[in-house]
């Protein structure tokens, strides 16, 4: 599988470490979270066939973490972003 | 009083130099390294202050800025590896501390580095066994970061086919060096 960086261009998987899917990035607020809250965070996970929003950490690169769009029954990417780029601005995205 | 004498990364009291045919691994034991990461905000401050270092505008993503004086390598967003001559520069986090002070992260990185300099013609082919990066797009004046052996590498394309510099992880020095002479001994 090839994952297009948007920064260093194509690059094998094998540099890459996934980390799970993207929601990883929705922490709630810990001044109004509930147990709950931090439960959901913590432990629940869609687990769809088709796309899936998911954190790929460049590890044997740039050592950036993007978010992939790849569609899990395919493997084909659709989408390919700098997770820095939506926290700077406090915006993970759906 | 301990008598303490100097060694390369790969435990001589002289660098290594292996050679297969034409082509010659010599590792290069005089290299001062620190990385800067711009602090949040302060990204256009950092690489003010960079290109007055330098001479020439930081690099950008997959670049290298190479000089006989301070040289850089874009590591990821707004982070550079500086490096200069050991000689002359073995202070060179302190020195880039003082002056990039609120304005970026300073880490030494010297020992944390082994650096490798492959020259001889075809020395393509042998990177082409040793990772994945596309080498007819790779030119003098790109750098990145991949993985060889498994280890996170920085490689510098000096002249394409001819030169590259390679620098890995210090503690994998071996590992990394018998990757390296293996592929040349398999390729050349």
């Amino acid at each position: 599988m090839i994952i297009n960086h948007p920064l260093l261009g194509p690059r094998d998987s094998a540099e890459f470490v996934n980390l799970g899917a993207a929601e990883l990035m929705n922490r709630p607020d810990p001044e109004t979270a509930t147990p709950e809250d931090w439960h959901d965070y913590a432990y629940l996970r869609d687990n769809p066939a088709g796309a899936h929003r998911e954190l790929w950490f460049h590890e044997g690169g740039d050592r950036s973490i993007l978010i992939v769009t790849r569609d899990t029954t395919t493997h084909e990417i659709t989408a390919v972003e700098l997770a820095r780029n939506r926290g700077q601005r406090h915006d993970p995205g759906k | 009083m301990h008598d303490l004498k100097p060694i390369t990364a790969l435990g001589g009291t002289t660098p290594r130099v292996d050679t297969v045919g034409e082509t010659t691994l010599a590792e290069v034991p005089d290299l001062a390294l620190a990385s800067v990461a711009a602090r949040a905000g302060r990204e256009q401050a950092c690489a003010k202050h960079l290109k007055a270092l330098i001479g020439a505008q930081a690099p950008s993503p997959g670049k290298t800025w190479q000089t006989d004086h301070y040289s850089a390598v874009w590591m990821g967003p707004d982070q550079w590896m500086i490096s200069a001559d050991f000689a002359t520069h073995e202070d060179i986090a302190a020195t880039l501390k003082s002056q990039l002070e609120g304005i970026a992260s300073v880490t030494e990185q010297t020992d944390a580095w082994a650096c490798f300099d492959l020259s001889g013609p075809r020395v393509f082919a042998v990177l082409e066994l040793l990772y994945n990066i596309n080498l007819l797009q790779f030119k003098t004046g790109d750098a990145t970061r991949t993985s060889i052996h498994h280890l996170g590498c920085f490689v510098i394309c000096m002249k394409p086919d001819h030169m590259v510099r390679i620098l890995g992880p210090r503690a994998s020095a071996g590992s990394l060096h018998h990757a390296i002479t293996t592929a040349m001994t398999s390729a050349l």
